[in-house]
């Protein structure tokens, strides 16, 4: 009976490699749409019904009634619900090119591959125990043929080794044919439908001979279910209703069951069938079971296990065939959940933890010469290698002995982990990065203290006194009771407090942190899936070879497809016979391409490598982020109010030191002129006096002070004009005399009366007689008083020992006279004062009452020109400009 | 909260023709589905469990499985009639997209 059932088990093995074989073949010829119908994709999401629920049904419906039916009501529940979820998932699966459940949740938070990391092992750790369970149910399913009772621990082990590296070999032969995720398993999915196709029937063909052949009919079954122990509804309501969401969770974050519902996603039409597809194949998967338990409990010894009736109740009957069969069954319900679960741990393995590090420490960057394809490959076959061993261990280490139902809900709890960071993700624009590893943190360690390492047994890997009284004597932190809650089943204890931590801590992170740049724009690209069909565009190609991406690219995607992608990519951009030029929707595109191969992480950071960093678009921000942009005008906004504050105040501060000199200066005048008025009144006072009072005074010396006392009254009067002139120039009273004259006239007599009282060292005056013929037609005595003053001036205060002046004329639009002196120039704090009335530059010089300049300027304001202190000339320099309408240029 | 075309500019019609009236209620319907299935299924909780009142085994698989089938016959005529629906005018289902009144 064993070498018949060995036979059997390696005629349907080559069966399924022939079918799977000839489903690759017929996608090469391009065949393929008959091999991707609705149908198959229905019949390959069957991979969710294992060998757990091919035998485990059974044993869970004799030992807790009807409650293995969550296990099937949930998922049945999700897929009916398909416009809510599965759709938005596919979609987004489908425009992203997601690889896998890992790669969903870092292309969601910014591509991070720290989350990428964190969910591949949460998912590897969730799913050892399941493929371990996987070789566990076909090892006691060879056992109960041939071997029976005096099966060895040698043997399982046997058995469960050749099953394991059958099932590594296949996967390995299948599921890395072709790198790229879109190009799809087309070998794997066929088989896998077959598969469900045979579990069905199988379990079917023994529902059938119970009811029908053992029974008697389905009357009489009904009748027998009701006498047996199972006859009365009982059910524990937490459980009920917390097992069926348990398995809705699962269903969408099962990395399997991800593998083939979004990326092995044909279409998303497919997935209106299977909405109602897919819980008809469940509902018949679980309709028989509860009267193959019953049968079982009648027929069979006491202490049979519950877990093989499936199997046992043929047997026992000697019906052969049907349990050839129904072994069948178990063994594909094994061995497709173990392919495609390898197939897809190891995308998510070789994506996100072999080809980053490899890219970091051995591939010297994405730009070196040969294939990385191969290394992709390799990386994906030996993990797949790795995953199914990894499977046998625990299996092996494990002993095999936990009922096999506990293992997998232990395993579902723990992939339900995701659920939070999932949903938020495509519903919730504002979960980011932090939230999501924040919440996945708190869930999977709540998991594994609460759930996981307990079920190995107290004393395994948590201390026994730890499970009965609480980590160091703390009672609330028992794993079966945190914070003293004990009176509810521990797997729902556990699923509670890991989903409300994972939940809350996600939440709460996600509020309280700012997500950078492109995990926003991930983030509206997948909440807004629906409404954007184009993806992020954030590239800027303007540094990118496309040489280097060409050979990038031709060693992931292989050389014929990548040299294909670029000719398209040319072609849409108008160009023949050359590279396209790397804009960044060409990056994107191929970013994308790439990631279907290697995972969008390591897509991202491998366009990055070579297009030199990656930045998003202003543009992008502005339209995915509406506050950045409100933000970044507001803080532009106070920016400014801010610098305009700062110019102000610095205004203030120089008006108020402006004051405080011309206060001082004030102060001075007042002094000056009280002094300047008394001398000459004290001589006056005094040689009149003489005058007056002294009988006999020489002709000679009456004379002279006479002529004293007027040349005293002389400056006083000079004094006292030159106040008037001002204060009538201030007032605007005065009445200009316009006349017709040139430049070089009114220079002439401006230079003149300066020399006229010459005295001390000579003034040398340099001249442009060519360009002083300028027509004027102003008030020309008063525009010589000025020159008058500024030549003067420039005879009074020059210091140098040869002084000399410059008198530079340039007409343009405007006449513009500079007086430039080779003297010290006047200090800079009182270059700001010296047109003010009173001003005086030094008191040594004291020459006059400062007001000579006040008035230049009054003068020439009134003019219609300005007079300023022109800087950096060596020498005092003052720059008269005068306006055109008062210049002509000479005819 | 369009998928395919541009998005509507300026006021939308407050009353839709009946036709693509009707496609709106289907997707609604489709969206109601798992929420009355879960509710059916959950009945179960509020039977009697003990005594001889207790409801027999028997009538629970009816019942489950009956919920069962009724839920699988309404999701395939939802699934035919959005089929039918998307052969006709994608633009103005696909409109519907997410959460749009």
């Amino acid at each position: 009976m064993l070498n018949t059932l060995v036979f059997v088990c390696s005629a349907y093995a080559l069966f399924l490699f022939a079918i799977a074989f000839a489903a690759e073949r017929a996608a090469m010829r391009g065949q393929a749409r008959w091999l991707r119908s609705p149908i198959v994709y229905t019949l390959s999401l069957s991979i969710y019904c294992t060998a757990w629920t091919f035998y485990g049904a059974v044993g869970s419906a004799v030992r807790s009634g009807f409650e293995y039916l969550t296990i099937y009501l949930g998922p049945s529940l999700v897929l009916i619900g398909w416009w809510w979820i599965l759709r938005k998932l596919v979609r987004i699966g489908r425009s992203q090119r997601i690889t896998s459940v890992a790669d969903l949740i870092s292309s969601r938070y910014g591509k991070s591959n720290l989350l990428a990391v964190g969910v591949t092992i949460l998912a590897v750790v969730g799913t050892t125990p399941y493929i371990a369970l996987q070789l566990q149910s076909v090892t006691l399913s060879f056992e109960v043929f041939g071997v029976g009772d005096i099966a060895t621990g040698e043997e399982q082990g046997h058995t469960a080794l050749w099953v394991a590296a059958g099932l590594a070999l296949f996967t390995v032969i299948f599921g890395t044919r072709n790198l790229d995720a879109n190009e799809r398993h087309n070998g794997v999915v066929m088989a896998i439908a077959v598969e469900a196709v045979v579990k069905l029937a199988a379990l079917l063909a023994v529902g059938v001979f119970v009811v029908w052949g053992l029974s008697g009919g389905v009357s009489e079954a009904l009748a027998k279910i009701d006498a047996s122990s199972l006859g009365q509804w009982q059910i524990d309501g937490g459980r009920w209703v917390g097992l069926m969401m348990l398995s809705a969770a699962a269903f969408l974050c099962l990395p399997r069951i991800f593998q083939v519902l979004v990326v092995e996603n044909e279409n998303e039409t497919h997935l209106r069938t299977a909405s109602w597809a897919f819980p008809l194949y469940l509902g018949l998967m679980s309709l028989f079971v509860v009267p193959i338990a019953v049968i079982g409990l009648e027929m069979l010894p006491e202490g049979s296990n519950p877990d093989l009736f499936v199997l046992t109740v043929p047997l026992s009957q000697g019906r052969d065939g049907l349990a050839v069969l129904s072994f069948l069954g178990g063994f594909s319900s094994a061995t497709s959940m173990v392919i495609v679960a390898a197939i897809a741990l190891s995308t998510m393995v070789s994506n996100h933890v072999v080809m980053p590090l490899w890219l970091r420490y051995a591939g010297g960057g994405a730009k070196v010469s040969g294939d990385v394809r191969g290394v992709v490959l390799l990386a994906r076959r030996l993990s797949i290698i790795g995953v199914v061993m990894l499977g046998y261990l625990y299996y092996r280490l494990s002993g095999g002995g936990a009922a096999l139902a506990s293992i997998g809900l232990v395993s579902f709890a723990g992939l339900a982990q995701i659920l939070p960071a999932m949903l938020g993700g495509i519903f919730w624009r504002g979960a980011s990065r932090l939230g999501a590893l924040v919440g996945l943190t708190l869930g999977f360690g709540c998991w594994g203290y609460t759930l996981f390492l307990p079920s190995f047994g107290a004393g395994v890997f948590l201390p026994e006194a730890w499970v009965t009284a609480g980590p160091f004597g703390i009672g609330w932190l028992r794993p079966h009771a945190l914070f003293g809650i004990d009176a509810i089943d521990p797997l729902l204890h556990a699923v509670f407090w890991s989903l409300a931590l994972n939940t809350g801590g996600f939440v709460l992170a996600s509020l309280a942190s700012f997500p950078g740049p492109l995990e926003r724009l991930q983030g509206a690209q997948f909440v807004n899936v629906f409404e954007h069909s184009a993806a992020p565009r954030s590239w800027t190609g303007r540094v990118a070879q496309a040489e280097d991406l060409m050979i990038m690219a031709q060693r992931i995607l292989g050389a014929r497809d990548a040299q294909r992608l670029f000719e398209r990519e040319a072609r849409r951009q108008g160009m023949t016979d050359t590279l396209p030029a790397p804009t960044p929707s060409f990056l994107e595109t191929l970013e994308r391409e790439l990631a279907g191969s290697v995972g969008a992480a390591t897509a991202h950071a491998m366009v990055g490598q070579i297009v030199g960093g990656m930045s998003v678009s202003v543009e992008d921000l502005m339209a995915v982020a509406d506050e950045t942009a409100q933000l970044m005008e507001y803080s532009a906004r106070l920016e400014a109010q801010s610098q305009e504050l700062a110019r102000t105040a610095a205004q203030l501060r120089e008006a108020n030191a402006k004051l405080t000199r011309l206060s001082v200066q004030k102060d001075a005048f007042l002094s000056q002129i009280s002094h300047e008025l008394r001398t000459p009144m004290t001589s006056i006072r005094a040689f009149s006096e003489i005058l007056r009072d002294t009988t006999g005074l020489a002709p000679e010396d009456q004379h002279k002070y006479s002529s004293i006392i007027h040349d005293e009254a002389i400056r006083l009067t000079r004094l006292l004009d030159d106040l008037l002139d001002l204060s009538v120039l201030e007032n605007g009273q005065v009445n200009l005399n316009l006349r017709e004259g040139l430049l070089s006239d009114v220079l002439d007599r401006a230079v003149a009366a300066a020399a006229a009282d010459e005295h001390g060292a000579r003034l040398r005056i340099s001249r442009d007689p060519a360009a002083e013929q300028v027509w004027l037609n102003t008030d020309l005595d008063r525009l010589s008083q000025v020159f008058i003053n500024l030549v003067a001036n420039a005879r009074k205060y020059c210091d140098a020992t040869r002084p000399a002046l410059e008198i530079r004329v340039h007409s343009s639009d405007r006449l513009v006279i500079d007086f430039v002196d080779n003297g010290t120039g006047i200090s800079l704090e009182a270059q700001d004062v010296i047109f003010e009335k009173f001003s005086r530059v030094s008191d040594q010089k004291a020459g006059g009452a400062g007001l000579g300049l006040a008035i230049c300027r009054q003068i020439v304001t009134r003019l219609g020109g300005e007079i300023s202190y022109l800087k950096g000339q060596g020498g005092a320099a003052f720059r008269v400009v005068l306006p055109a309408d008062i210049a002509m240029a000479a005819e | 909260m369009t998928e395919a075309g541009p998005p509507r500019r300026g006021k939308p019609p407050v009353f839709l023709e009946r036709q693509s009236y009707r496609r709106r209620r289907v997707i609604d319907a489709a969206r109601v589905l798992p929420f009355i299935g879960m509710l059916l299924w959950v009945i179960p909780l509020l039977w009697r469990e003990d005594g001889e009142v207790a409801v027999r085994s028997s009538s629970a698989i009816l019942y489950l499985f009956g919920v069962w089938i009724l839920l699988v016959a309404g999701a395939a005529v939802l699934s035919a009639k959005l089929a039918a629906q998307a052969r006709d005018g994608t633009a103005e289902v696909e409109a519907r997209g997410e959460g749009a009144p």
